[in-house]
């Protein structure tokens, strides 16, 4: 059976090394780091004080004089941006081939914060005798909450406001697989095309959980690193003394197209998705299956998938989030899959660099990936100093590297178990 | 192309108006409206004090007892999803892990898992006796919390809240290792869910799939929003079994629900293979967004779910007069009813004024992301029995709307139900089943 092939004509990201591909890219290489004291709000007590944010952002000017998004969440606005830069790179903005009923999006957004300073002083002004006087609070609630502040905190409010900016009408849909949620949106709206349900889907995705409640969720968790004292190097994937993941914002999004219809109207091809697979660890919500099963069939789908073997795939952008046990069960997974050959792919984590965007991350590792492809050459692991021996595969520690790149693998793993994994190649 | 066909072998549903399957269609058939004052806490500051609640409900009868004391860190949605699987598998005489760990008949490799959830909101009180053990002169002191505040809440506080542990729950308990998504698209997720599952399993990556959503916003922060946004009615909380009415002209707004739904949907040969019962065929499915949705202060306009409509019906390939049924979302808000209801009259034409149509809401209130999968099973049961059960409220016919709704329970011969979503943002799906011969 012959299916449709989809490429990728457009890129985009807003992280913490840069607003745009090319600043994110060169910081990368550079061995730059994203982490630095979290200024978003007064986290100097928490047992994490630092994060990677992104700074100095503004909404780019075209996206401001719509007014429609001035009151959008932190990470749609992130969004916007990044498929501004995606949008423009595909040409589709100046097509006349485009049709909106035939473009879709498939987002893995993540939820927008809490009204922080109305919420909390909330929970203090109705409190009474050791419990919320519901009463009281929804007459205070109803003073002080804003409705916009409100509905946009919806996770599917991101797909809107790119709908809106950019004029889509087609398939639809925003998912939340935790940490895993880009990668998997970036393989759904594959398979849409794929399926012939669309010809263009803008996909990615988008998150900021640096916030009070979200990072008091993740350091109750006892997952985010505590080196308050090495913060632009804390996170460390794959390094022995690596304590934890350093919470990240962002968004990235690509522009993918049926291959005939890109080349039909002589768009440029940055590459192509030959592969998706997709598996449930159905282990345990707090822990990654100790062995990488999981991990490991995702892995094996894709590949599958994309009919490779893989001794074919030249790069893996791993999970890589500097957890004890994710880069432990991944390289485990590896090898799993690789057999002799998980010592021969290089691998590496920029994770080590950006931090970990959560919903976002996985859709700028395959960002990486295309560049990787375009650049021929590798990103670095960054603060990979002391090997743990459970973690002994190539891991491209602390200096990129020249490579001849023709076909990527990028991992993501949701907490609670929902594994995704897509192969990214040359055209 | 050539697709595996999917059929629904098994239904968990779980509102206010009945505990699976059988309890609600009976209920529905005899215009039973489970919505009453709210008393999950005091709602009297609230301009809507009714929901649909659930009564005495909890996961632990629905979680194997080794697994039971994870009960405490799930979320009412989380466990309403539990129930609802639960429900679902034993109906349709699939043995996973979590029914029989000695006699598992499911290939759990080949088992995959769409749960569609809302924005869930932690609970106040849990929150708030926290956040009160750092107060500094009556305002939120940062430093107090960071130091020793935080360390009131369980550490695992956050897991009860994250979406997608909906879905992560189901699989551990009842070993699902296919391809496992969480979508979030409101009140369209449980259609948009039971869509893309049964594509999951039309192209052969899984055999089972277990798709649907669940949620409850009966609490505080939830009731206020959806309040703000215009979309509850409020002059019904001294009469709250008439308060939700869709299509009828006097409906005035939505009415909180909490529940969700589970499908079973099955590769139809291995369905047949192991003699199983089927409900009915999945056979169309489409998605399509309104780019004005964003403006979500502004009525909905009925064009997106018009063509998405269009596109389920050309899935299926089948013409709009083949429909025998609609069952809409029905929200009872105007302007969003008059909206599906414009889009009915778009994609089905003169059929539209014919056709029957059976919005569920004013039983049992609208349950957000829960509603599109117990829409699905109401219509797969509605196939199955061939009886069109009949709406709750519906009295006077609201011109604007001009919909054939269904009165009394009808046994007739039903080949095709189609139905509809909508969310807040503008995302729209259909989906179109089939009567299994």
């Amino acid at each position: 059976m012959t299916r449709r092939r989809v490429v990728i004509t457009g890129m985009g990201c807003v992280t913490p090394l840069g607003h745009d591909v090319e600043s994110t890219w060169s910081a990368l290489l550079a061995g730059k780091s994203g982490i630095s004291k979290t200024e978003l709000f007064d986290a100097e007590t928490f047992p994490s004080t630092f994060s990677a944010q992104v700074k100095n952002f503004q909404l780019p000017e075209p996206l401001a004089k719509s007014g429609v998004h001035d009151l959008a969440g932190r990470q749609a606005k992130f969004a916007l941006a990044a498929a501004l830069e995606a949008w423009t790179q595909s040409g589709l903005d100046k097509s006349d081939q485009y049709n909106p009923d035939r473009t879709g999006i498939y987002l893995g957004a993540g939820e927008g914060s809490l009204d922080f300073d109305n919420f909390t002083s909330l929970l203090i002004d109705a409190w009474n005798n050791g419990k919320l006087d519901t009463c009281k609070w929804a007459k205070l609630a109803y003073e002080r909450f804003e409705i916009h502040r409100e509905q946009e905190q919806e996770a599917n409010m991101v797909l809107s406001h790119l709908a809106n900016q950019f004029g889509i009408e087609g398939p639809a849909i925003n998912i939340l697989t935790a940490c895993a949620a880009s990668t998997q949106a970036i393989g759904e709206a594959t398979m849409i095309i794929r399926r012939g349900d669309a010809d263009v889907m803008m996909t990615g995705g988008a998150h900021s959980m640096i916030h009070p409640y979200g990072v008091t969720g993740f350091n109750r968790l006892n997952a985010l690193s505590t080196k308050n004292d090495e913060i632009t190097t804390a996170s460390r994937p794959f390094d022995l003394t690596r304590d934890g993941f350093v919470l990240g914002e962002g968004a990235g999004i690509l522009i993918l197209e049926d291959y005939e219809h890109a080349k039909n109207r002589g768009a440029n091809i940055l590459a192509e998705i030959l592969g998706y697979g997709s598996s449930a660890d159905a282990f345990r919500i707090t822990d990654q299956d100790p062995n990488g099963e999981g991990a490991a069939a995702g892995m094996k789908a894709a590949l599958e998938d994309a009919n490779l073997k893989p001794e074919q795939i030249d790069y893996i952008s791993a999970h890589g989030t500097s957890t004890p046990q994710n880069d432990t069960v991944e390289t485990k997974a590896i090898k799993a899959v690789f057999g002799e050959f998980a010592y021969k792919v290089p691998i590496s984590s920029i994770k080590s660099s950006l931090g970990h965007l959560i919903a976002a991350a996985g859709v700028v590792e395959a960002i990486s990936c295309v560049l990787a492809i375009r650049d021929q050459i590798l990103p670095a692991t960054m603060n990979l100093k002391i090997p743990d021996p459970q973690c002994d595969l190539d891991y491209i520690p602390n200096e990129p590297r020249k490579a001849t790149v023709r076909v990527t693998m990028s991992n993501s793993f949701g907490f609670g178990g929902q594994n995704n994994t897509i192969i990214i190649g040359k055209i | 192309m050539n697709e595996r066909r999917v059929v629904i072998t098994g239904i968990g549903v779980v509102t206010a108006s009945g505990i699976g399957i059988e309890e609600l269609f009976e209920n529905l058939c005899r215009k039973h409206c489970s919505i009453k004052r709210i008393d999950m806490f005091d709602p009297s500051g609230f301009a809507c004090q009714i929901a649909g609640q659930l009564e005495g409900f909890s996961a632990r009868k629905y979680t194997p007892k080794s697994y039971r004391k994870a009960v405490k860190v799930m979320a009412r949605d989380i466990e309403i999803a539990v129930a609802a699987a639960d429900l679902a598998i034993r109906d349709a005489g699939i043995i996973t892990r979590g029914i029989d760990e000695q006699n598992v008949n499911i290939d759990s490799s080949r088992f995959g898992s769409n749960i569609g959830a809302g924005l869930m909101c932690t609970d106040l009180d849990e929150l708030g006796i926290a956040v009160n053990t750092s107060v500094t002169d009556g305002k939120f002191d940062f430093k107090k919390w960071g130091r020793e505040g935080m360390e009131n809440l369980t550490p695992l506080w956050l897991l009860k809240y994250l979406p997608n542990m909906l879905a992560c729950h189901v699989t551990i308990i009842h070993g699902a290792k296919g391809p496992s998504n969480t979508i979030t698209c409101g009140e369209a997720s449980g259609h948009l869910a039971v869509g893309e599952a049964s594509r999951v399993i039309a192209r052969g990556w899984v055999d089972v799939n277990i798709a649907g959503g669940a949620e409850s916003k009966v609490h505080p922060l939830h009731l206020l929003r959806q309040d703000l946004l215009g979309r509850l009615t409020t002059t019904h909380n001294d009469n709250p079994t008439e308060a939700c009415r869709p299509f009828d002209a006097n409906h005035s707004g939505t009415v909180i629900g909490e529940g969700g739904g589970l499908l079973l949907l099955e590769d139809h040969d291995r369905a047949v293979n192991r003699s199983a019962r089927i409900y009915a065929e999945v056979v169309g499915f489409g998605t399509r967004c309104d780019p004005n949705g964003v403006n979500f202060l502004n009525p909905p306009s009925s064009s997106a779910l018009t063509r998405a409509i269009n596109s389920a019906l050309a899935d299926a390939q089948i013409a709009p007069e083949q429909v025998d049924l609609v069952i809409p979302h029905g929200s009872g808000v105007p302007a969003e009813d008059v909206a599906e209801a414009k889009a009915i009259h778009q994609a089905l034409g003169q059929h539209a004024q014919n056709v029957p149509v059976c919005p569920l809401t004013g039983s049992y209130g609208n349950l957000f992301a829960g509603a599109g999968a117990v829409a699905l099973a109401v219509a797969a049961t509605a196939l199955y029995k061939q009886t069109i059960p009949p709406a709750v409220n519906y009295e006077t016919p609201d011109e604007a709307c001009n919909l054939n709704i269904n009165r009394e329970p009808i046994q007739k011969e039903i080949n095709y139900v189609l139905s509809t979503a909508s969310s807040i943002g503008g995302q729209y799906a259909a989906v179109v089943l089939k009567k299994y011969e």
